[in-house]
């Protein structure tokens, strides 16, 4: 209100002005005829933003009532659980801080660690390859249609959404304990999450440049290397830094499982109440991740 | 210029998975070198009826004659060989942004190739000589090692241009080339395709949402709305009327705006004049 106000006070204020500069009374006319449909068409519709603001209140409520019965229903006492927080990171620091005893595994730690990041690393590479066809063929843009898009749709989703734990599991009845069985499982997720990725920035970057080729009469081999590889190379790059990173955390579950790689070691010590030297695992992983995301963010600048 | 047709297009109709018909029986011929423009308000159906042209859509009904030869019963590798007669350019250039300028010349080459020799990039020198010939014709040649994603939106759309003629192609098709250019930059690129027209005698059906660059550089206009013809003639004979029917409104002309800012600058002008 007070806004309008303001407008029509500023239009008295400049007619008086006007005034006393003796223009025309046509302009004067003509000038506050105009503000004044200004003003009527700027009215404001208020009920519009206090729905706004009531279905923001409306949705915290719920929210909180939400979480309110979910804890109800499972027991769980927030306030306790966050009194118990402090004597639980006491007894993680004074039970896995590594003695200078627990060094003497360094050797051990550190070439199950390599083990483990060459196999999330080459799971990745491998998936990725695999990735990138399978993508191709059943994008909308350059794929085959029909049913193979379908197909292509279907096996991607099942791959990534039947959980990594569970494949390892499964696989295990055919390839026992074993590296494979662990290199398998990453691969088999990598690969259904990788094609998810792929499909869609295929479609998103190069379906302009697969229409201009297209149009030149160009054939379709010649369109997947010439058009669809050079601009989605970024991304199909940056996907599978991400997926290495992902994996080596992934493959120190796995190996947990499967008993190989650093996740056997960790397990090993931990079952066998050496939380020192379960510690410095952890730490270990921890610094790979870290070098692996440094190493990979320095690429990913590099090759934007 | 010899008045032989070089495309002939009767009856034509595309019908999307809806009731209406995105292009409704539309018939017209077009002669070698010569300049046509197609107008009409958004979705009227001027890109599909491009696209049409070179089979990047398949018309529902309808045949479609080009340099002789029908082809829309062409199998797959005919008509790739059909397409390389026609060239093509876009609003959005379509350009593979992260290769250089001369490279993307150069894939208007990728149609006469084999599989092998498309897929690994092997150009003859006569076909690189073309490519820089053509990027110099266009004022480009400083540019060609130049990234795409680097250039201007004017620039892109030259090495577009470009693309399109290493093809020697017989027509060349142009959807909505300038919409996306600024006045600058939309004049150069008219005015290279209209040089197009008349050094190379290739014709250009061009897509065009400004009626007066349309009256400017077309040998003919033509009009569409819901997907029908609804006018064909010379630029002369588009008048005021014909415009407002096209587009379903009054169409105040643009000329009209301009002389009234000269005249506003006449008198500012006089008025410092004046003062000083």
């Amino acid at each position: 209100m007070s806004f309008r106000n303001s407008i029509r006070r500023f239009t008295k204020g400049k007619t008086t002005k006007d005034n006393a500069q003796q223009a025309s009374g046509i302009y004067r006319e003509v000038e506050t005829t105009d503000i004044a449909s200004l003003s009527t068409a700027t009215t404001i519709d208020r009920s519009f933003f206090r729905k706004r603001s009531l279905s923001v209140v409306i949705l915290f409520v719920l929210f909180v009532t939400l979480n309110a019965l979910a804890g109800g229903y499972v027991g769980f006492d927030i306030i306790s659980s966050l009194m118990d927080i402090p004597s639980g990171l006491l007894w993680m620091a004074s039970n896995f801080v590594p003695t200078i005893e627990s060094f003497s595994k360094t050797e051990r730690i550190l070439t199950s660690l390599g083990s483990t990041v060459l196999i999330a690393i080459s799971s990745s590479c491998i998936a990725a390859v695999f990735a990138f066809i399978f993508a191709v063929l059943g994008s909308r843009s350059v794929g085959i249609g029909g049913p193979v898009v379908i197909a292509v749709r279907g096996i991607a989703s099942l791959f990534r959404n039947i959980p990594i734990v569970a494949w390892a599991f499964i696989l295990l009845f055919s390839f026992k304990q074993s590296e494979f069985t662990g290199f398998f499982a990453l691969f088999l997720t990598s690969f259904g999450y990788l094609t998810r990725c792929y499909l869609e920035s295929i479609d998103e970057v190069s379906s302009g440049a697969v229409e201009a080729l297209r149009a030149t009469g160009a054939g379709y081999a010649s369109i997947i290397v010439q058009a669809v590889i050079p601009m989605t190379i970024t991304s199909v790059i940056s996907w599978v830094l991400y997926m290495i990173e992902t994996n080596i955390r992934d493959a120190t579950l796995i190996g947990i499982l499967t008993g190989t790689g650093i996740g056997f070691v960790f397990d090993l010590y931990y079952k066998g109440f050496r939380y020192d030297v379960a510690g410095l695992v952890l730490i270990a992983i921890v610094v790979a991740v870290i070098v692996c995301e440094t190493i990979s963010n320095y690429v990913r600048r590099q090759i934007i | 210029m010899s008045h032989q047709e070089l495309l002939v297009m009767d009856s034509v109709s595309k019908k999307y998975g809806g009731k209406d018909k995105a292009l409704d029986g539309v018939s017209v011929s077009i002669e070698k070198g010569q300049f046509v423009s197609i107008i009409g308000s958004s979705g009227a159906g001027k890109s599909t009826m491009l696209r049409c042209v070179n089979r990047l859509i398949d018309p529902s009904e309808g045949s479609i004659k080009f340099d002789g030869k029908p082809l829309l019963s062409l199998k797959k590798r005919e008509l790739r060989h059909a397409r390389r007669r026609i060239s093509m350019i876009f609003q959005h250039y379509n350009l593979v942004s992260r290769s250089t300028a001369i490279e993307n010349v150069l894939q208007g080459r990728l149609g006469y190739k084999s599989s092998l020799a498309g897929v690994l990039g092997l150009y003859s020198e006569d076909e690189k000589m073309l490519a820089f010939e053509t990027l110099h014709r266009l004022g480009m040649e400083d540019f060609a090692y130049r990234r795409c994603d680097q250039l201007s939106g004017g620039q892109k759309q030259r090495v577009g241009i470009a693309r399109a003629l290493v093809q020697e192609p017989l027509l060349m098709l142009a959807d909505e080339p300038i919409a996306s250019l600024d006045p600058k930059g939309s004049r150069i690129i008219m005015e290279h395709l209209r040089s197009v027209v008349d050094d190379l005698g290739i014709a250009c059906l061009v897509n065009l949402h400004q009626v007066d660059y349309a009256i400017e550089f077309s040998d003919r206009i033509l009009g569409l709305k819901n997907g029908k013809l609804v006018f064909d003639g010379t630029p002369n004979e588009l008048d005021a009327k014909a415009i407002a029917y096209i587009y379903g409104t009054t169409y105040v002309k643009e000329q009209v705006n301009r002389n009234h800012y000269t005249h506003e600058r006449v008198e500012v002008a006089d008025v410092v004049g004046v003062a000083s």
